[in-house]
């Protein structure tokens, strides 16, 4: 039984389209972006699940996980904010900026906060330089970007996410 | 005359809306090129523009469409959506406010080469443009401007978008195509090229969002039109990125051969505090770093003769301006962290090379370094250089080089901790 196949089979049918069946491993990336939407990581199921899709080996889509940063094979906060702090944006007060929004929330680069919600990451350069600071969020299947930032405008940000979080919950139960 | 030939939207309100697209004189260009030109035409008509490529290569893009062999077929068209070079951000903006003018450019260059599928590789932080580009093609093939047979003629063309996920070596033309058939993005051993070998080993025209976007322009008002912007050897108008000690950083388009100082000055507004410039990257952290050390320097043209005559590239005109309050083994520091985290591991000079110049810059930066270890990091970057498969490799020991080369005085200076260890604005 293939989950993946089974919870999106118009998505997978619709990204196999854009392959010449013969070459249908490309569609290993948007595949595996699909089996991340949900849990923000890609589950080991759902390696067996693209493999059996794709007719090629588990491992072989093991390895493309492990080769691109925006795949992850271990759970993390719901919204990975991701910091760039590349030259152009560190010429403008990109590591101040991380340095400051991770010492209020009180973690260090890389952790997640105890409410479980954000991890807060560095990353390499985001195409958005002249915006410094900038991060972009990796979060329900999404990536949104945020430019010009300063460390009030995140944790309001923040707290506007943790609002919706509340009342999804309180919606659900 | 208008200001702008890339970047219309700045003048064109909701120039991303295909209504006011089409009233701008949208899709007139194509609908010349595929109901009045022959394949051959528009290659020539290109050739003769001079069109180089601004993925940063600067090779021409009518003489890249003319090496596929008309034997071997499915032919491929491939838009370089990567943009992922520190410094480089225009493609974006392309991509964001324009994106019907390079989806006509894309569609132009694939009639050129007879291709019927074109493929859009966009770096996978672009998800937001990847759907908004979905729905523009969407709405193009419902309004009849792209599918089966355009503008009644027997010519057909579908357009995929693809999404990578966060490397920056995909934007190396080879790495790129080997991503798009479902693999690690690793470059491949040069030649065959990707014009005879390419996607799906088909011949396959690789071209960059900001060189497609040119297309429309130049064959509306052909050649001759074009080669009234920039230099003989560099015409058209190009996107400049300006970035770092800046006080008004963006994207620029200027005519090539726009010298440094008025793109800084006229146009960027100068340093904060009336600071003077350093050094330049202009073609983002795979730079030659320009020191400005004598201040006519910045009289320098930015076009690809221009800038090479100095030692360095203009590559994808990702100008990154560090002033003088910036410590330049910091600088390099930072260039050498993202070439090693970039680097794909494939060829040993840059998988070690990037590895070690690394180790031995973050010593600097972390106060245990020496004076021996400057000559280090030199003689390693020395060794990496001429002999890696691909540019990245040669591109990672370019700031290393000249700066060390040019600033050592503060990388002795960081060694002896007398220099600030961070760097902002």
């Amino acid at each position: 039984m293939n989950e993946l196949l089974q919870t999106y089979p118009e998505e997978v049918k619709q990204i196999l389209a854009k392959y010449p069946a013969e070459y249908k491993r490309s569609a290993v990336m948007p595949l595996l972006y699909l089996a991340q939407r949900k849990e923000g990581y890609v589950p080991r199921q759902a390696l067996e699940d693209i493999a059996e899709i794709l007719e090629i080996t588990p491992t072989e889509v093991a390895s493309i996980v492990g080769f691109y940063t925006l795949y992850y094979d271990q759970p993390a906060g719901r919204y990975r904010i991701q910091v760039c702090t590349d030259l152009p944006c560190a010429l403008r007060g990109a590591d101040r900026f991380l340095e400051e929004l991770c010492q209020r929330l009180g973690i260090r680069e890389g952790e997640t906060t105890p409410d479980g919600l954000f991890t807060v990451e560095a990353v390499k350069c985001l195409a958005a330089c002249h915006r410094a600071p900038v991060f972009q969020v990796q979060g329900d299947g999404e990536i949104e970007y945020h430019e010009n930032q300063t460390v009030e405008l995140t944790l309001a940000w923040m707290e506007q996410v943790r609002e919706k979080v509340r009342a999804e919950k309180e919606a659900q139960s | 005359m208008s200001q702008y030939i890339l970047l219309r939207h700045r003048e064109i309100p909701n120039l991303d809306q295909l209504d006011v697209y089409l009233k701008h004189g949208g899709f007139e260009a194509l609908k010349k090129v595929v109901t009045q030109m022959q394949p051959a035409d528009v290659v020539n008509e290109v050739k003769a523009s001079g069109l180089r490529g601004r993925g940063g290569a600067g090779f021409p893009t009518g003489v890249k469409w003319s090496f596929l062999p008309n034997n071997i077929w499915p032919h491929y068209v491939v838009c370089n959506a990567d943009e992922s070079e520190p410094g480089t951000f225009k493609d974006r903006e392309i991509l964001e406010s324009n994106p019907f003018q390079l989806l006509e450019g894309l569609m132009i260059a694939s009639y050129a080469v007879q291709a019927n599928v074109a493929y859009i590789y966009l770096r996978g932080e672009f998800w937001q443009i990847a759907h908004q580009l979905d729905e523009k093609i969407a709405e193009l093939e419902k309004a009849g401007l792209l599918g089966d047979n355009l503008f009644g003629t027997a010519y057909s063309l579908r357009i995929y978008t693809h999404l990578g996920a966060g490397a920056y070596i995909c934007g190396e033309e080879t790495a790129l195509l080997e991503s798009l058939e479902g693999k690690l993005g690793q470059p491949r051993l040069r030649p065959p090229f990707p014009a005879v070998y390419g996607l799906y080993g088909k011949p396959t025209v690789v071209n960059n969002v900001e060189t497609l976007a040119n297309l429309p322009p130049i064959l509306e008002n052909g050649a001759q039109w074009y080669r009234r912007f920039g230099t003989e050897k560099s015409p058209g108008m190009k996107i400049f990125c300006l970035s770092g000690n800046v006080n008004r950083p963006g994207n620029y388009e200027l005519p090539l051969g726009t010298t440094f100082r008025e793109l800084i000055y006229t146009h960027g507004g100068g340093i904060p505090e009336g600071r003077k410039v350093k050094a330049i990257l202009p073609a983002g952290a795979s730079s030659a770093i320009i020191a400005v050390n004598d201040d006519t320097i910045l009289d320098t043209p930015m076009d690809y003769e221009s800038v090479a005559a100095i030692g360095s590239q203009l590559g994808s005109a990702s100008v990154i301006v560090a002033d003088e309050t910036v410590n330049m083994a910091w600088l390099v520091a930072r260039t050498v962290n993202f070439f090693k985290h970039e680097s794909c591991g494939k060829c040993t000079p840059c998988r070690e090379g990037t590895f070690w110049m690394n180790r031995i810059a973050q010593r600097m930066m972390a106060g245990k370094a020496t004076e021996s270890d400057v000559d280090l990091l030199e003689t390693v970057a020395n060794q990496i250089a001429g002999k890696c498969l691909c540019a990245l490799g040669e591109f990672s020991v370019m700031a290393v080089q000249t700066g060390i080369g040019q600033f050592r005085v503060d990388f002795l200076n960081q060694v002896k901790q007398t220099a600030p260890a961070t760097q902002g604005d």
